[in-house]
Parts: C-alpha cells; structure tokens; sequence
C-alpha cells in the first residue's frame, strides 16, 4: 500500500463513517453493545497512540527525556484547565527547550 | 451593534472552531515530519477532517510501520464520529442531500458545541458556525504548518514529535477525569490500551500495536457483556 493510497481510504472512509451516523436509523444508538463499543474503543485505540508515540523509536522502546517532558508539561496544562492549543504549545516548548540544552 | 439571541451561540462556535482550528499548524507540522508530502497533509485536512485520524496515520507513515495497520487504526478513531452522527442526525433535520455536506463537519468539537445548546435552532446554528470556522482556519493553517516544516531541516528541534501525543491526550482527557465506577473502568482500559501496545512494539510493524490495544479491549466487551 503506498502513502497515497492510505490518504485515500481514510479519507473516504472517515467520510463515509460520519455520513452513515447521519444517516442510520436513531435506533441504533439506542443498542447497549453500541454504546460500551464508542465509549471504550476509542479511550483503547488514544492511550495506545499516546504511549507509541511517545516511547518507541521504530521497533524499539525508547525513552526521549525532552519528549516525555513535554507530554507531562501538556498534563499539567490539562489539570489547569487550559484550552486545547495551548496545551499543545505547552508541550512542544518544553519538549524544544529541553533538547535545546541538550539533553 | 445588533444584538440577538443567536449572538451567544455564534461566539461560542467562533471561539472553539478558531482556537481547534488553529492547531492544523501543528498538524501539518507533525505530518511532513512524519514524511508526508504537504499535498498529501493538505489533502487529509480537506477529504478526512477529523484530527485524531490524521495524526494517527501520520504516526505510523513516521514508523515506517503498515500503512495498512495505519488505515484501520485512523478508521476505528473515525468511528466516534458515526456515533456522533446518531446524536446529531435529528438536532439538526439532515434530510436528503443536504446529509452529505453536513456530514463533513460531525467531529468532536461540532457536537460538543452543538450539544450544549438549549433547543434545536440553536444548536444547528452552533454546528454549522463551528464547522465553518474550524474547516476554514483548520485547513488554511495545516498548510502553513506543512510548507514552514518542509523548509526546516530537523522539525524535532521545536518539539512537533510530541504535538501528536499531546493532542490524543487532550481528547481523551475528559473521559479519564470522571469519578464513579465507569472513569475507573475508562482508566483502566487506557493504561491497559497503553501497556498492549508497549508490549507488541517490538515483535510488530507501526500500526499493528495499537490494533493490538484495541482488540484486547473488544476482548474485555465480549467477555463482560453489560
């Protein structure tokens, strides 16, 4: 599969996703196994991006000390309640700023 | 100065759909560092407009993992929004063809806005007022994030790598901070998303893991029914 190719299908298929919550019938919803599958999966599929995104390198585990700053600076953002962009300015200054003195 | 009772609605809409959509810098940032084109960054923010799937894909092109595995994960985060269509489908009377661009704009920050209205009118409005705002600035400053990192030599010098787990993190803040038997059931399911995933790295192409975390918590579902 080539990069392009990847664009495309999430690309429809995000799409195609939103357009068929728009157009099922609202009973759907109204199923409990729906429900528990949209609550859960989701919190599954964000703590595992979260974690490879942050501790791997490639195939390997890898502990980036000025990127795992970074993502505790963006938890101290949260717990003041700080709004969404600046809990990502938050996390990429501290990150830049810690490599930049060279750790 | 008019003042009307719409006006409360149109600033809250503004106001997410302008500060979210600023955050497309960092997207399109986090995606040429991953190794995407700009066109094809571009091209994400325009046709899947939904940013937990675009960094999640731009993550595993960044891997070199499966693009495949890549696909699937950024579909499974699409699905949230299929539910958030449900929700939204008779606030906002989409009939006909009229489904199909509204359909563009059901993502977290819509609903959340349109859902905290007090009656259907207004929520419609704040629906379509934050889709505008956050597609228009969203695309624009993704483009802008692209071209700026394609002209920088090493864009993990102003710490974009960590752009992308930061805004997973924001999203999925809220449903860990509750209290009650369902947020400590929520937080379990996280670190235990997380622990799959560190745990397969290794013996796995980028991608797979975090269809690992998934399946695992499907596993949890089938087991436990409620």
């Amino acid at each position: 599969m080539s990069v392009w190719q990847a664009v495309a299908a999430v690309c429809l298929g995000c799409y195609a996703l939103k357009l068929a919550g728009l157009s099922a019938p609202r009973r759907v919803l109204d199923h409990p196994g729906v429900q528990r599958f949209a609550a859960l999966v989701p919190v599954a599929l964000l703590s595992a991006l979260i974690a490879v995104q942050t501790f791997t390198a490639g195939r390997a585990l890898d502990l980036d000390w000025p990127r795992t700053a970074g993502l505790g600076a963006a938890v101290v953002a949260l717990l003041l309640r700080a709004p969404f962009l600046v809990v990502l300015v938050a996390a990429a200054a501290v990150t830049a700023l810690l490599r930049h003195a060279g750790l | 100065m008019e003042t009307t009772t719409r006006s409360p609605v149109i600033r809250d809409g503004l106001g997410v759909g302008i500060a979210v959509g600023l955050s497309g810098v960092a997207f399109g940032a986090a995606a040429v560092t991953a190794g995407l084109s700009v066109a094809q960054a571009c091209v994400l923010s325009l046709f899947a407009f939904t940013g937990a799937s675009q960094f999640a894909l731009a993550g595993v092109v960044a891997g070199g993992g499966s693009l495949a595995a890549g696909a699937v994960g950024a579909l499974l985060l699409g699905v949230r929004n299929g539910l958030y269509g449900l929700r939204l489908s008779g606030l906002l009377g989409a009939r006909g063809w009229r489904r199909l661009p509204l359909a563009h704009g059901v993502i977290d920050e819509t609903t959340a806005v349109a859902l905290a209205q007090p009656d259907a009118e207004s929520a419609r409005t704040g629906f379509l007022v934050t889709f505008g705002s956050l597609y228009l600035t969203w695309n624009a400053t993704t483009l802008l994030g692209a071209l700026g990192t394609s002209r920088v030599a090493d864009p993990a010098v102003f710490g974009l790598d960590v752009v992308g787990p930061a805004t997973f993190l924001a999203i999925l803040w809220p449903r860990l901070t509750g209290s009650g038997p369902e947020a400590r059931e929520l937080r379990m399911i996280a670190a235990g998303g997380a622990a799959v995933a560190l745990a397969a790295t290794p013996f796995t192409p980028a991608g797979v893991p975090v269809l690992l975390a998934a399946a695992a918590v499907l596993a949890v579902l089938l087991r436990r029914p409620r």
